[in-house]
């Protein structure tokens, strides 16, 4: 599926090229506009990394989960996609490097690498868009988006479990 | 309200590792994630600037009209308030078919700019607007047809069937959207009426 990307970009080169506008001047002139758009976030993207880091290698996240995990376990909820579920909203290359270990442990194929890759596809770094989004325009009162965004993570999560279990049946 | 969460992550972040004896990582993350966040930003500079000046050729040569019209039975119930020709509209299409195309990358520069225009029609007042909530939430809940990285990660993995997740993805990730859409909805509504 690597051809996406190129055939997406190649897509609108070529209508461009049809319609008969200066391809590369423009080009030039969207890729000045993004250099505007970096300048924005950039200040967001640092305090984010900052706080991620600071929250990953504190331990928190395990000293969270050791409180968590026997709830899940009762619910019926895999104890280790926990971290996961946690760390997710925050920062994509964190949840990504526990999905990883999650898969060496226990395997793709196992349940909890099936709910965990779920949690993965249905998910996205939540507080990482909405600070990015509304960094780079400067709003700051950004009403119930953190809310509705939290209610997409649970819903995501519990889903995962639900949804690997009926498709896969119950184990 | 980001300010409370940036904050209480700090905080949080600072009193776990007194507490479970891991200052000294911590004051090793919190020297290198200077270098990691301006790391973060070099390699989001040229993703960024290449999609937005892909996107600046789709705008000049109409090709962002005729995306907007594909999604318009999908957006028009989203964003009622929203012209159908306004630049923010085809904006927000783009990012749409982006991010169902996968391209995750692509999609965060088209999102930046939809953001830029909704605030524009929002005469730059920093409140955030009906139309910005949805926009965002609606990127916070993952769109993807297909899950390209996801799959070959399995598959480096040692995974039997790849791509043997992709429906309960589908089901869950619809219904994340759609939880998270009811929910920016009703409270659009109810703060709309109280104002």
């Amino acid at each position: 599926m690597e051809f996406v990307m190129p055939a997406f970009a190649c897509i609108i080169v070529v209508f461009g090229l049809i319609k008969r506008v200066p391809v590369f001047d423009i080009f030039l002139k969207g890729a000045k506009e993004g250099m505007q758009i970096l300048y924005n976030i950039a200040p967001t993207i640092i305090g984010l990394v900052f706080a991620v880091d600071l929250l990953r290698s504190s331990g928190a996240i395990d000293a969270i989960c050791n409180f968590i995990e026997p709830v899940a376990d009762y619910l019926g909820f895999p104890k280790e996609i926990v971290p996961m579920v946690l760390l997710r909203p925050v920062s994509g290359s964190g949840s990504t490097a526990l999905l990883t270990s999650l898969y060496e442990q226990c395997g793709p194929d196992s349940f909890a690498g099936r709910v965990a890759s779920v949690l993965a596809g249905s998910s996205e770094t939540t507080f990482y868009a909405i600070a990015m989004y509304f960094g780079c325009i400067k709003v700051k009162k950004i009403r119930h988006t953190l809310f509705a965004a939290i209610i997409a993570d649970i819903t995501a999560a519990v889903m995962s479990v639900l949804t690997v279990r009926l498709y896969f049946g119950i184990s | 309200m980001l300010n409370y969460v940036w904050s209480g992550l700090v905080i949080i972040s600072i009193i776990c590792s007194v507490f479970l004896g891991n200052t000294e990582d911590l004051s090793k993350a919190l020297v290198d994630s200077g270098a990691s966040s301006i790391e973060l930003i070099i390699t989001m500079a040229g993703i960024i600037c290449l999609w937005t000046g892909i996107m600046k050729i789709a705008v000049e040569s109409g090709l962002t009209s005729v995306f907007a019209k594909i999604f318009s039975p999908l957006l028009r119930p989203l964003f009622p308030n929203l012209d159908k020709n306004s630049d923010a509209y085809k904006s927000i299409s783009m990012n749409i078919s982006a991010n169902l195309l996968g391209l995750g990358n692509a999609a965060t520069p088209f999102g930046l700019k939809a953001m830029e225009q909704l605030h524009t029609l929002n005469n730059k007042c920093d409140t955030a607007s009906n139309e910005m909530i949805i926009f965002v939430v609606m990127n916070t809940a993952s769109l993807q047809l297909l899950p390209t990285t996801l799959a070959s990660l399995r598959q480096s993995y040692g995974s039997s069937a790849p791509f043997e997740i992709i429906v309960p993805v589908w089901i869950s990730s619809a219904c994340a959207l759609a939880a998270a859409l009811i929910c920016a909805c009703t409270l659009n509504c109810v703060k709309r009426k109280e104002r």
